[in-house]
């Protein structure tokens, strides 16, 4: 069964699959991470306002996205990015979007409507009394949200947003649709190149095999240590 | 924008020759529903199995448990149907490869299987925590009355249990639903498909990604009603949920 194996295809292009398509992988889920958590706090302090309109934006935002599947939302931001792009410049045409703006623009919009729940949750899980205390002391709203809020519900939230992190890793693989060269994309290129589908594609899943199980075992150590005594 | 709008493409004979791009679309949802439905049968079989083995006394039970939803978490579900689609029938014997292969509609059986295993370890593990929340009392009350542990898990645990996970479930079915369009990468035509398929021979991409947009926002108001009523009806008295 394994006998026709060539392994040596592996070896050969552990450079393009790393250098290039693991550094592009690692790139978009870090940064689009970091912007889905920005925006999905902005999202959650607009649905916790208290203004009824602005509530309900976030809320529709956050329902509409996640009815969504993935692949489409790609496939939306892939063709309509360029036209944004010109409304925005006021250029004559539409404008040229890279393959990696166009997919971090895309994930960070996605994701924050995963993260802005998880926000919502933390925040909420906040007692009464912090705030309280807060505006008692002077503190301004976002004073109270910088300083005494927002620290404690990431703090609490960390290990679900590391994990929500994790499945984002897994869904970037999704670009493959749009035949980037993201870690799965080059596995795939190679694979197709040298007619290697087998090798590469075993490879490609116990690479992702291994990072989210090394990457989930931290979260689970990670989670024992930061539980607030209470 | 210099972008041409475009409503009545719709309506306009697709060159698939089956009718209009309207009908194109519908197809696809057809498509999506059939897989997502049949995925979601594989999802709660191997899933109460799975549930059902990590909550058991027997260590080697719970050991497999855990392995098997470790394996289908921690790859990206592409990855997976790739595993099924190109590289499974070339590690089978010759001859069952190349039935897999030829096998008419296998992009479909592909993304069914694949997308219910995938979703199996989330179903697994959410009636993990649904057996996990009952009272110890329930299991024990069970053996009191001489039933065996099959026979607690059938008429004690399980009914109960899958009460109270309904709400996750919910959204797992959703889930289950979304990710039929990953089944596209295997060439799997189903709503997403369509519409991308629309978009290549009409160039009007926005109206087909709006039609599809709407398409599954329908789906999920349908099933988050459908779901809301079942779980009003099933409720189990005498928790917050029920009355």
């Amino acid at each position: 069964m394994f006998s026709s194996f060539d392994f040596d295809v592996i070896r050969r292009s552990l450079a393009y699959l790393f250098l290039d398509g693991m550094t592009f992988t690692l790139m978009l889920t870090g940064l689009a991470a970091l912007g889905g958590l920005v925006f999905g706090t902005l999202i959650a302090l607009m649905r916790l306002s208290g203004y009824r309109l602005m509530g309900r934006i976030a809320g529709l935002y956050v329902d509409f996205m996640r009815s969504l599947p993935l692949v489409l939302v790609i496939f939306w931001f892939y063709f309509l990015v360029p036209y944004i792009g010109q409304w925005l410049t006021g250029a004559a045409r539409p404008i040229r979007v890279g393959a990696f703006a166009s997919s971090l623009i895309t994930f960070i919009l996605f994701e924050a409507a995963y993260f802005s729940e998880i926000m919502r949750a933390g925040i909420q899980s906040i007692s009464k009394g912090q705030p309280a205390a807060s505006y008692a002391l002077g503190l301004t709203y976002s004073q109270t949200m910088r300083y005494v809020v927002l620290p404690q519900a990431f703090r609490n939230m960390l290990p679900i947003l590391l994990t929500q992190t994790i499945v984002l890793f897994q869904d970037t693989s999704l670009v493959y649709v749009l035949s980037i060269p993201d870690f799965l994309g080059a596995a795939s290129k190679v694979a197709q190149r040298d007619g290697r589908l087998v090798e590469m594609y075993l490879f490609a899943a116990l690479v992702y095999f291994t990072i989210s199980c090394v990457a989930s075992y931290g979260v689970r150590r990670l989670q024992a240590r930061i539980a607030i005594v209470r | 924008m210099n972008y041409h709008w475009n409503w009545h493409i719709f309506l306009e004979p697709a060159p698939s020759g089956t009718g209009t791009y309207f009908d194109m679309l519908l197809s696809g949802l057809v498509l999506t529903i059939e897989t997502s439905l049949l995925a979601w049968v594989i999802a709660l079989l191997f899933g109460t199995i799975v549930g059902v083995m990590r909550t058991l006394p027997s260590r080697a039970a719970s050991a497999i448990g855990f392995c098997y939803v470790e394996f289908f978490r921690n790859m990206p579900l592409l990855v997976q149907l790739f595993l099924w689609f190109f590289v499974l029938p070339e590690l089978l014997p010759r001859g069952i490869g190349l039935w897999m292969k030829q096998l008419q509609n296998a992009p479909f059986y592909t993304a069914a299987i694949g997308i219910g295993l995938f979703m199996s370890a989330r179903v697994a593990e959410q009636l993990r925590a649904g057996i996990g929340a009952m009272p110890r009392g329930q299991k024990m009350a069970a053996t009191a009355l001489g039933l065996t542990t099959a026979q607690a898990y059938i008429y004690i645990l399980l009914p109960i249990a899958f009460r109270i996970i309904l709400p996750p479930l919910t959204s797992e079915f959703l889930n289950t639903i979304k990710n039929t369009a990953v089944a596209i990468t295997i060439g799997l035509i189903e709503l997403t498909g369509e519409a991308r398929a629309m978009q290549e021979f009409s160039f009007q991409v926005f109206e087909a990604f709006t039609a599809a947009t709407l398409m599954y926002l329908a789906i999920n108001v349908v099933v988050v009603v459908a779901m809301r009523l079942l779980e009003r009806s099933v409720a189990v008295p005498g928790t917050i949920a029920g009355k």
